[in-house]
């Protein structure tokens, strides 16, 4: 039997759980089924993921939400023309401490499980005592400046009455080194994806305060960013990229299948880690302080609640976010440009074929959905939410301005 | 000569190729080479020497960071942009195949720091060009004791001689469509397997 022609397709990836949809498309052959000989390069920063996307290596890639519409308002370093039509799971991070740190904080009342306002309004008070003292401000780090767990951390930050700018400092250090910086005291807490909050704690080096889930439930994370090149040139081939993810992330979603993907992500190739650190997070059952363990409702999400659209609502909060921080100036072309990088219209045509519920709606209010609730959609049925932010504040797409004026207050 | 007063700093944990770099530059007339392996530190020497080209090689995780405090800190005073020109496609491109970034000051002419960058370039292939060399080197060494030790094998338990045992690995090699090092270390692995005193 002569070999079906099979299409090359070369994918950037970052060894973080959030990988998963990528790795299981090719590895559980929802890829091949759709004709796609996928390869998965891993690579050691999101720099080299732009880089060689720029220069046609990958033509697709995991990464950052944020990163895509970036590159569109010209704020990257290098020309980068990429659309994200497909998001790659929701949720999915967690902010650990230092043990020195969660000690400050216990002298305040401690942290409460992973709860995400009691940790922050102690964590304020342990800055305050800093302030007072002369002492050095504490120091946080995350991935990227583009990245969801910068703007997840200082959302979170200020909330809580700690200024991210004049408060505290916020530094870049890449995944893997996180635990050792946090171990050598270089950094007193990070905010990072899994399993790398998992890999502190389990050195020793780290407690988790909070979840990007607590902090902002069912939010968006990493994307699917597509070379605009090939959305033009070979549409057909980029949704059946969409449908072998869509496969891939339903496989994902399913507990039966999570200790078969962990041990997957554990591969050297991959993530290359224990899947004994891997799994905790797919399970959503998080041991968070030495041998404590927590269940964390929607920790990640790799396929439930459209957990794979992309919410236009989603790319405007993260412009919200880099206008708040000074990544960015207000101005409505902008904030459309941001909207339009993200593809809800790619990713309805390629999976509705599938038989698939897909959001009718391209954006949506964050935080308005305090249960699960059913929603519009074109298939079946559709529950989406709770999707609340952890201090109640509500994200209408319609008033971004005006978010974003209030914000600066 | 005008390049003479450019400083460069090359980031890079390989310190033979970064050392490889560094002899470039100095060759090539650049007196203000800095090189530096330990990431950690890399800021502090950035404020201090204020570079005008940072050379880093692709593996480095740490480059998120660096371009970090290159964009929004106020470590580096002055601006800082990826390459020379974003619409040189070719430069990137070549840097990119071979495995090597650069950021320049901004405002640096094309033509002084292009040379820089295309010796950072051709030095980096020429490294990478010897590491696979020294592996073909080192994997033919490793296939050749493998055949040894399986040619010792043959003649001990079948008692034949060497030539007979060579012959006997390369026919069975030809007819399973295998490579002669492949057979060699199947029978290695299966001979240790049954006795595992050999």
């Amino acid at each position: 039997m002569p070999a079906p022609h099979l299409h090359e397709i070369r994918a950037g990836f970052l060894p973080l759980l959030d990988s998963a949809i990528l790795v299981a498309a090719r590895e559980k052959a929802f890829a091949e089924d759709e004709a796609i000989n996928l390869t998965l390069i891993r690579e050691n920063s999101w720099a080299n993921i732009r880089d060689r996307m720029a220069v046609g290596h990958f033509q697709i890639a995991h990464m950052l939400g944020p990163m895509p519409i970036a590159a569109r308002l010209g704020l990257t370093p290098l020309q980068l023309d990429v659309i994200a039509p497909m998001a790659l799971g929701l949720g999915g991070n967690a902010v650990t401490i230092s043990v020195d740190l969660a000690e400050a904080m216990a002298g305040h009342g401690g942290l409460s499980g992973l709860h995400a306002a009691v940790s922050v309004e102690r964590l304020a008070q342990v800055v305050r005592d800093r302030k007072s003292g002369h002492r050095p401000p504490l120091s946080f780090a995350v991935v990227h400046p583009f990245s969801a767990h910068n703007y997840d951390l200082r959302y979170w930050l200020a909330a809580g009455g700690i200024d991210p700018e004049q408060d505290v400092q916020i530094v870049i250090v890449p995944p893997p080194l996180m635990a050792d910086a946090l171990k050598s005291g270089q950094i007193d807490g990070f905010c990072v994806g899994e399993p790398w909050n998992s890999l502190a704690v389990s050195l020793g080096a780290g407690v988790i305060a909070t979840t990007k889930s607590a902090i902002w439930r069912s939010s968006p994370e990493k994307v699917l960013a597509v070379s605009s090149s090939l959305e033009v040139e070979e549409p057909d081939l980029l949704a059946a990229i969409l449908r072998a993810l869509y496969r891939s992330a339903e496989w994902c979603g399913h507990a039966d299948h999570h200790e078969e993907l962990a041990a997957l992500l554990a591969r050297p190739e991959y993530v290359g880690l224990d899947q004994k650190l891997l799994l905790p997070a797919l399970q959503g059952r998080l041991r968070h302080r030495g041998g404590d363990v927590a269940k964390v409702q929607d920790f990640f999400v790799p396929f439930d609640k459209a957990a794979t659209f992309p919410w236009q609502s989603h790319a405007l909060w993260f412009y919200s976010q880099m206008v708040r921080w000074g990544h960015a100036t207000w101005n409505l072309e902008d904030a459309q440009g941001a909207a339009q990088v993200y593809r809800p219209d790619l990713y309805r045509a390629a999976v509705s074929p599938l038989g698939a519920a897909v959001p009718a709606a391209n954006s949506k209010v964050e935080g308005a959905l305090q249960t699960p609730t059913h929603v519009g959609s074109s298939e079946g049925s559709l529950i989406l939410g709770p999707d609340g932010f952890f201090d109640d504040r509500i994200f209408d797409p319609e008033q971004v301005e005006a978010y974003v004026k209030e914000q600066q207050v | 000569m005008s390049n003479a007063q450019l400083s460069v700093l090359v980031i890079d944990e390989n310190r033979i190729r970064a050392s490889i770099i560094e002899a470039g530059l100095r060759d090539a007339g650049h007196d203000q080479v800095t090189l530096v392996s330990d990431v950690q530190a890399v800021a502090l020497r950035i404020r201090d020497l204020e570079p005008d080209v940072i050379v880093i090689d692709l593996e480095n995780p740490n480059r998120d960071m660096l371009e970090n405090m290159f964009q929004l800190s106020r470590v580096v005073k002055r601006p800082i942009a990826m390459f020379v020109d974003r619409s040189d496609q070719a430069s990137i491109e070549a840097a990119v195949e071979a495995g090597v970034s650069a950021y320049v000051v901004d405002g640096l002419r094309q033509e002084r720091v292009k040379p820089i960058l295309d010796m950072a370039i051709s030095r980096f292939n020429a490294f990478s060009r010897m590491e696979s060399e020294l592996d073909a080197a080192r994997s033919e060494l490793a296939e050749r004791k493998v055949i040894e030790r399986a040619k010792g094998i043959l003649m001990r338990t079948k008692s034949i001689d060497e030539q007979e045992a060579y012959a006997l690995l390369r026919k069975t090699a030809m007819n399973q469509n295998r490579r002669l090092s492949e057979i060699a270390q199947s029978l290695v692995t299966a001979s240790s397997l049954l006795d595992p005193e050999d």
